[in-house]
């Protein structure tokens, strides 16, 4: 057992180093994952300005625009990362290994975390000064409680959605293409989600990162009338069953879609 | 005894992909199963260097993703080290590793050696054995100056000389070689075969599957072969054993000045089972390969071609080969061609 924990604890700094020294070598990485994201909320948070809208609404997507560094670090730099993994041939090196695939998983998400953080303090910090954000925080326990719920629930997204690609490696990869900017929408990156009326808004918290976006706003301007989904407390709630939810699955998913492969010959490439 | 690798009425089939086999059915062709091990039976035990012998598609890769727990059997049993593959692969994973021809595992960013350490991870090994580990053997297969090269920039036989090492690195009890010199020049695929003959002899326990379609590779690697062809184990024994069994023994290499005709020198002699004639004409030489139904013949083949005018200018007696004996059985060569790169 505890030989068990210690050579999955190395295989995810195993896999999470590759990451890092990438990040060192490859310094212009950080352009594309920095510079490219920040133009995008930069140019919501113009439009907002010249709609004349109210003024929390470019506080917001100057956060949000932080938070989706998180989300990509998970859905591209993880989930489909197995995609690339089983193109490479290196899927059946870690299927093979006397490990989690979770390590792997985990070891993906944590060496991207670096760049990410990066990325989401510089969003933060630009936005902030470039457009003279001012923040209320009611609570940086609740806040950073939020925060750590929403990642435990978008990372069981992941390794959900992961499963996936581990199996179906190109039509996952489209289909993720595909709903990229509709989960922007939904989850309200660049506005409050209320404002897709109450259905809609209920739908897309079904996304955990929209509920954890929601709450983090209201912590974080809590001097400003911000039109909540639900209160703090009912969607940090909400973000635990999420997270357990999310997991669970995700621990059944890899498993039977593993199952699957091994049944079918689809998890590894033919021609080898 | 308790086997390294053991199979019972091993069985694997594929299914047409989903979409295809509906769009089939809807045409109303019958789609079978394609059958890609039959029934399979081999015994490996520890300290022997098994080979699997086989043309292009007859099973041997299947096998190996079995035995390494990548694919389920259809039926039948596979075993690695007593431990049922489909019941216990987290027993079996602990137990092997597995290195493919051609591989284009790890990442280009990383050098040789942080590639090395980290697939060493991924079995638990502590940081300061696997660095001492691969820096052996970074010195025995003359990889030392491309070590701290990025792994993007290797050449075919670095690359793969790194792949070896990445396989031998958890130090496996049982470790699956598919096709490892595949596309490799002489040089490196020779050093490669050396590598993997003096690992096994290290450690009794040891035990290597290898997969080849180089005639030669099998012959002088390994303890055992078996001959797979379309799915089925022809035959199963040592390299010698199969050459005395399955090839003909009486093999002599003739050279006779040109013979122009047609019509062999040879022919309707009962004692001659089949001649190949091959013209040098840039020598001004014919080569004849004569194989004979027994040993007493070759004094009347000289007389034959003496009385024809052919002078015999050099003879031979060859070695059978194990490509003899693969022809004799499977009825068919390996159709790599003159793949061959230079064992022995
Ligand atoms: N994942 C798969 N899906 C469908 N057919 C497969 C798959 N893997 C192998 N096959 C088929 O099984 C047969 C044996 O293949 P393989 O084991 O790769 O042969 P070898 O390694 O000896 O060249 C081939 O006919 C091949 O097309
Ligand atoms: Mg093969």
């Amino acid at each position: 057992m505890r030989t068990n924990l210690t050579t999955n604890l190395r295989a995810i700094w195993g896999r999470a180093y590759v990451r890092v020294v990438g990040a060192n070598r490859e310094p212009s990485w950080l352009f594309f994952e920095v510079a490219l994201p920040l133009l995008a909320s930069f140019s919501f948070a113009l439009i907002y300005r010249g709609m004349g809208a109210p003024e929390q609404y470019v506080g917001f997507v100057v956060v949000s625009g932080a938070m989706i560094a998180f989300w990509q670090n998970i859905l591209w730099s993880m989930a489909a990362q197995f995609y690339w993994e089983k193109e490479m041939g290196n899927l059946e090196l870690y299927l093979i290994a006397p490990i989690s695939r979770m390590s792997i998983l985990m070891g993906m998400a944590v060496g991207g975390l670096f760049m990410t953080a990066i990325r989401a303090t510089l969003i933060l910090l630009i936005g902030t000064w470039v457009f003279g954000v001012t923040y209320q925080v009611s609570s940086w326990l609740l806040l950073t409680g939020v925060f750590v719920l929403t990642m435990g629930a978008v990372y069981g997204l992941g390794m959900l959605s992961s499963s996936l690609f581990m199996l179906f490696g190109r039509e996952a990869w489209h289909t993720a293409n595909l709903f990229q900017e509709p989960v922007y929408f939904a989850t309200g990156f660049y506005f409050p989600v209320r404002a897709l009326g109450d259905l809609g808004a209920m739908l897309a918290s079904a996304i955990p990162l929209t509920l954890g976006l929601d709450a983090i706003r209201q912590l974080i301007f809590s001097g400003t009338p911000v039109n909540p989904l639900f209160t703090v407390k009912t969607e940090m709630l909400l973000l635990v069953v999420a997270t357990i939810l999310f997991n669970w699955a995700a621990l059944r998913a890899l498993r039977f879609m593993e199952n699957l492969g091994k049944q079918s010959g689809r998890l590894t490439l033919k021609g080898q | 005894m308790q086997w390294s690798i053991e199979t019972r009425n091993l069985r694997r089939t594929f299914r047409d992909r989903p979409v295809r086999r509906l769009f089939r059915r809807a045409v109303g062709t019958k789609v079978p199963d394609k059958v890609a091990l039959e029934s399979v039976n081999v015994t490996v035990k520890p300290g022997e260097l098994f080979g699997l012998l086989g043309p292009n598609g007859a099973g041997k890769t299947t096998l190996i993703k079995i035995l390494s727990t990548l694919l389920l059997p259809s039926a039948g049993e596979a075993l690695v080290d007593g431990i049922d593959v489909a019941k216990d692969p987290d027993g079996v994973r602990r137990r092997v590793n597995m290195v493919s021809g051609g591989e284009h595992s790890g990442y280009g960013i990383l050098t040789v050696r942080e590639t090395i350490w980290m697939f060493s991870q991924f079995y638990g090994v502590p940081t300061k054995v696997a660095k001492k580990r691969a820096d052996a053997m970074i010195e025995r297969l003359n990889l030392t100056e491309s070590a701290d090269t990025k792994t993007s920039k290797l050449s075919t036989g670095m690359r793969q000389k790194m792949n070896i090492i990445r396989g031998f690195v958890s130090d496996p009890k049982i470790l699956f070689l598919d096709e490892p010199t595949l596309g490799l020049d002489v040089g490196i695929a020779r050093e490669v075969r050396a590598f993997v003959s003096e690992w096994i002899k290290e450690h009794p326990e040891r035990t290597v599957l290898l997969t080849t379609h180089y005639m030669a590779e099998a012959d002088s690697m390994c303890d055992r072969v078996a001959i797979i062809d379309q799915g089925r184990v022809l035959a199963c024994d040592t390299p010698a054993n199969l050459k005395r069994d399955l090839a003909p023994d009486c093999v002599y290499q003739i050279e006779v000045p040109l013979w122009t005709e047609t019509i062999s020198p040879l022919d309707q002699m009962p004692v001659v089972r089949s001649v190949a004639m091959e013209h040098r004409g840039d020598q001004g030489r014919t080569h004849l390969r004569v194989i004979l139904e027994e040993e007493g013949g070759i004094a009347s083949v000289t007389d034959r071609l003496a009385k024809r005018g052919a002078r015999v200018l050099s003879m031979t007696r060859l070695e059978p080969s194990l490509e003899d004996a693969f022809l004799n059985l499977v009825g068919h060569g390996l159709s790599s061609g003159n793949g061959e790169n230079g064992a022995r």
